[in-house]
Formats: C-alpha cells, structure tokens, sequence
C-alpha cells in the first residue's frame, strides 16, 4: 500500500466526521472515493494532507508516518493535492502558480538570491523547466504569461493539476475535478487522469460526483457514508452493493418523505 | 477550513487588459527592459553628478533620502511582499545603529569588523520577535511589532551602555583602504552604493524562489502550505531579510551623525518608513523608492510655508491617498 489510513477518527465538537476510518491506496492505482453529501470525504482528504489533525488513528505514505505533520512537510513527502473550489494565487501568472509546486523541490535561500549564486541559477532554470513541462502536460503551453484568474474555468482546473504535479507527488488527491466542466472538458479529464497514471506513474485518488465518470476512470472505489467507510472494490462490486444503494437511495427517501 | 467560494472568471480569449490611465500608460513605458535600463544609467548619472553641482544642504538632505530608500526596501520585504504588517520596523534600525556604535566607541572594534555582529544582532532580533508572534493574525502582529519597537527604544533609553536617554555620541568615522569617510559628500556616495545595492537585492530577490513564496502565502496560506511551503519559515525569512536591510540603514546612519539617541528610533520613525511603502506601492520597487524621497523631499521642498508645511505635507499625502489608493506605483497586473 502505498498510502494506509489505520483507524482514523475525527471529530469538531463532538460531532463525528470519521469514525474508524480503514482505507488504502495502492501505488499506481486511480482510486475513487465517493458518498452522499456529508459523508467526509472532504474532511479525509484534509486529515490525509495534514489540514486536519484526526484524533485517533495512524496514516503512513510508504510506511512512513504523516499523521501529526504540517500540510508543506506531507507535501514533501510526496502528496499532492488540489481544491474543491479551485485556489490559485490570484494576480500570478499561469506559471508563477505552477512554479509554486516546485518550491518544496528546490531549496536557495536568501542570500543565494542576492549573490545570483551558481547553484540558485541552476535551481531557477530547474523550476522553469519543470513548470514548463508540467503545463505541456495538461496541455497549458502558450498560456504561462496570463493571469491565472483569467482562464476559462476549466483551464484553472488544469492550472491547478499542473501545479500539484509541480510537486512531483506519488500520489495525487484530487477534490472533485469534474465540478463545473462540461461534457468534452470531463472527456479530456478522464484521459488526462489516466496520463497522469499511465505516464509519470503518480497514483490517483479522487473525490468526484459524477458516477459515470467514476465508473469510467476508476480501478477501485470507496464508499464513504456518514464518516465510516461502507463499501470498497472495483467498480462492477460497488455498484451492485446494497449498502451503496441505501446510502445513496436512503436519501432520495427521506427527501420524498419531506 | 475556510474555503473561500469559487469565481468562475471567464475572460474572453485574447490579450489582457490593456493600461488604460495616464498613469498605468507611463509606467508601462518602463516595463522594457531596455528602457528601464537606460533609465537606470540615468538614474545613476544624476546621484552621481549631483553633489557637485548642488549645495551641501541639498547633499545632506538626498543621502537622508537614500537612508530611507534602505529602510523602505527593506520594510517592503515584510509589508509589502509578506503582507506582515509591521509597525516598530525602526527597532531593526536601532538595533545596528547600537551594535555598531557600541562595539566600536566602548569596545574599539574596527567599524567593519563590527558590521557582521549587528547584522547578526538585527537578525537575531527578527527571530526573536518574528518566531512567536508570526502564528497571529496581521491586526495583531502589528500591535506586537508597535509594542516590540517601544520595547528596544524604552530599553535603548534605560540602559547605561546605550548612554540612556541623551544616547551615543562621538562614533568613530570608518575608513576604507586609507580613504578615511568624513565629509558629507563621502557619506552621499556610501549611501548611494546602499541604495544602489538594496535595490539591486530586493530586484534579486522577488525575482526568486523565496521572493515568489512571500507572494504565495500573502496571496493564500493553505493553497501554499498543500504547495509545500512552510508558511512560518517564509514568514520568518521576510521578517529577517526586512531586519538585516533596517540594521544596514542605521549601522551607516550612525556612523554619519556620529551620534545617536532613542529618539532617533521613535514610532514615529517606524510610521514614517511605513508611509513611504504604502505612499509609493506596496510590492513594488520604483513606487517605494520614489515614496522614499516623497517623505524625506516632501517636507523640504515646502520649508518656504513655513509652520504650515507639514499641515500641506499631510494634505498633500491624504490627497495622493485618496486618488491613488493601492500607492503612486502600484503592483498591480490585472
């Protein structure tokens, strides 16, 4: 496994967001997890990435632990992610945001800086490079000089997979990334989703809504109702699962009861 | 986590917004790099030529202004690249001015060899302040950072080895390979290389991995942190770089008035160098620079009004505020 969540629970005031989380990635895979809304998938993602610090449980990345580590230090050690409302650095450039997944990468102080040493001009060129290919990845190039905030929507969306991959992750969370696109935009998502596995080798866990693009891309699922994991396995098994039609059918009840 | 809602900006495909006003068209101008460097050989061209054709009032007053592009560029790290707003920055200032005076009149250090301590002194004071209080909100550090600087003027005030409240006086003149820096004109130059040097590394700087990570954690905080960016420590290097620029001010400010007092180093002198960021643009060098010598020339070129210049001085300054309200020069690209 390549990322191992033992028995992770968390809770604001009381209230229980995860309780007795069990849940694995494995290296190389495109792993979904899906549930109604408000079951915690969210709040996992931010317990995953340091955001959240859970008040039980133990999380490894390649056997290391990562529970209790600052979001920039579970960043280093190899996972990425990106927002459910897309974040960028606002009045920066396309590549001045992408750039910002290299920092962790690179490490020229100050006085580097001011010196112009050698190694820190080395370092510069390294970041632009590696900037560069990853807008070339998610096919971004020829659009590094414009303000990010001025893209179509789905380009930010990309900006910020390109910026995640910056960070050259092992694992890449991405927090529903089909929201607000449209149907040619998830098309090319789902290949670019399948690149990102197939071509750099980064396995690939994601949040996502839309069940036929989760049918389509992924290799495994997750279920997650009301913060406990209720369901797991390809996507033929959970589909077909009673407790994933309840969860999702016991809503619909409770609506046409209201 | 606060998640701030989404805005689907959705611009046309095309060009940006092209500089509408008379002003974004004038510094536009500048944007070239080949004009930007013949306005540099310009720049350098007069700083030079000028105390020689100038009375030594005027090269008094123009080395003041260049004090203040030291401090402004360096208290530009902290507000303007940071977004730290910091409102006792003169305690930097006071603290290489200190050092250096102690170290060489008390202890007869040679003026050089103390320079390394007070930059290490000014450094150490921006850990000091910065590792605690770096956690808290921007409202609150600047009262901490007001508080911090009433701290070392009240200190520099109480101690004997700061010669209490009426300060240090007769600091020895340094020299440089048997160039023995005494006159006024001396001094102009010796500023002129600070302010020439301090533009050049704030350039560097922002041109920079760190310079770029000031801007991230300015601009979002988590989006940088899930970057892998450590937040405090990126904090904490503004903070610190903005100090080692203060203390190279006021190492160079004492050894040209030979003396020095608490009150050289007032809040008031902190609001001062804070006026000249914000005046000018935050984040942006020409605009601090040219805040810079708006405050010191300002109140100067209207000495003619008599009692009155600082009342049409702070006029003057709300006016600008008022019709430029993100600074004369801003940094603004959308």
């Amino acid at each position: 496994m390549l990322l191992q969540l033992k028995q992770v629970s968390l809770s604001f005031a009381g209230n229980t967001v995860l309780h007795d989380v069990d849940f694995g990635v494995e290296a190389g895979r495109i792993h979904s997890l899906i549930g109604p809304n408000g079951a915690g998938k969210t709040s996992m993602f931010n317990v995953i990435t340091g955001f959240y610090r859970p008040q039980q449980g133990d999380i490894t990345l390649d056997g290391e632990r990562i529970v209790k580590r600052k979001p920039h230090a579970v960043t280093r050690m190899g996972i990425a992610r990106t927002f459910q409302n897309v974040r960028l650095f606002r009045e920066m450039s396309v590549l001045e945001n992408v750039m910002a997944g290299q920092h962790c990468r690179t490490k020229s102080g100050a006085l580097a800086a001011i010196l112009r040493l050698p190694s820190q001009r080395a370092e510069e060129r390294q970041i632009l490079e590696t900037s560069l290919e990853c807008l070339d990845f998610v096919d971004l190039l020829g659009q590094q000089e414009r303000l990010a905030t001025n893209l179509a929507y789905g380009h930010q969306r990309r900006v910020e997979i390109a910026r995640a991959l910056a960070t050259e992750p092992k694992l890449l969370l991405l927090d529903e990334p089909a929201a607000g696109l449209n149907s040619s935009e998830k098309q090319s998502l789902i290949e670019l989703i399948r690149r990102i596995r197939d071509e750099r080798g980064v396995a690939v866990l994601l949040i996502e809504h839309d069940m036929s693009l989760v049918m389509n891309v992924s290799e495994r699922i997750s279920v997650l109702d009301h913060g406990s994991l209720i369901a797991e396995g390809d996507p033929h098994t959970v589909q077909n699962d009673p407790r994933v039609i309840e969860a999702y059918l016991g809503q619909d009840e409770e609506e046409l009861a209201l | 986590m606060s998640e701030p809602k989404p805005t689907p900006v959705t611009a046309p495909d095309g060009q940006e917004p092209r500089p509408r006003n008379l002003f974004q068209r004038l510094y536009a101008a500048f944007e070239s790099p080949g004009r930007r460097r013949a306005l540099h050989v310009v720049i350098l061209a007069i700083l030079i030529v000028t105390p020689w054709i100038s009375s030594q009032y005027t090269t008094v007053i123009l080395t003041n202004a260049l004090l203040y592009v030291v401090l402004c560029l360096g208290l530009n790290i902290v507000v303007g690249y940071a977004g730290l707003l910091d409102l006792g920055y003169a305690a930097f200032f006071a603290v290489g001015a200190y050092t250096v005076s102690i170290l060489t009149q008390q202890f007869g250090v040679n003026f050089w060899a103390a320079i390394p301590f007070a930059l290490l002194a000014a450094a150490l004071a921006g850990v000091i302040i910065g590792g605690p209080t770096l956690r808290l909100r921007s409202d609150y550090l600047a009262i901490v950072t007001l508080g911090f600087g009433e701290i070392v003027r009240f200190t520099a005030r109480n101690l004997e080895i700061t010669g209490g409240a009426s300060g240090l006086s007769h600091i020895p003149e340094p020299s440089l390979f048997g160039w023995h820096i005494d006159s006024s004109i001396d001094f102009y130059y010796v500023f002129v290389v600070l302010a020439v040097v301090a533009y050049v590394a704030s350039q560097r700087l922002f041109d920079s991995r760190l310079g770029r990570a000031w801007l991230y954690v300015r601009h979002d905080e988590d989006a940088a942190e899930a970057m892998g960016i450590n937040r405090v420590a990126t904090k904490l290097a503004a903070y610190v770089t903005g100090a080692i620029f203060g203390a190279i001010g006021g190492i160079f400010f004492s050894v040209n008035l030979g003396a020095i007092s608490p009150e050289s180093f007032s809040f008031q002198q902190s609001v001062l160098i804070l006026l000249a960021v914000v005046l000018g643009g935050m984040g942006k060098i020409p605009g601090v620079i040219l805040g810079a010598f708006i405050v010191v020339l300002g109140p100067e070129l209207l000495r003619d009004f008599g009692t009155l210049r600082l009342l049409i001085f702070a006029v003057l300054l709300l006016l600008i505020m008022l019709f430029r309200p993100s600074g004369i020069w801003p940094e603004k690209r959308s």
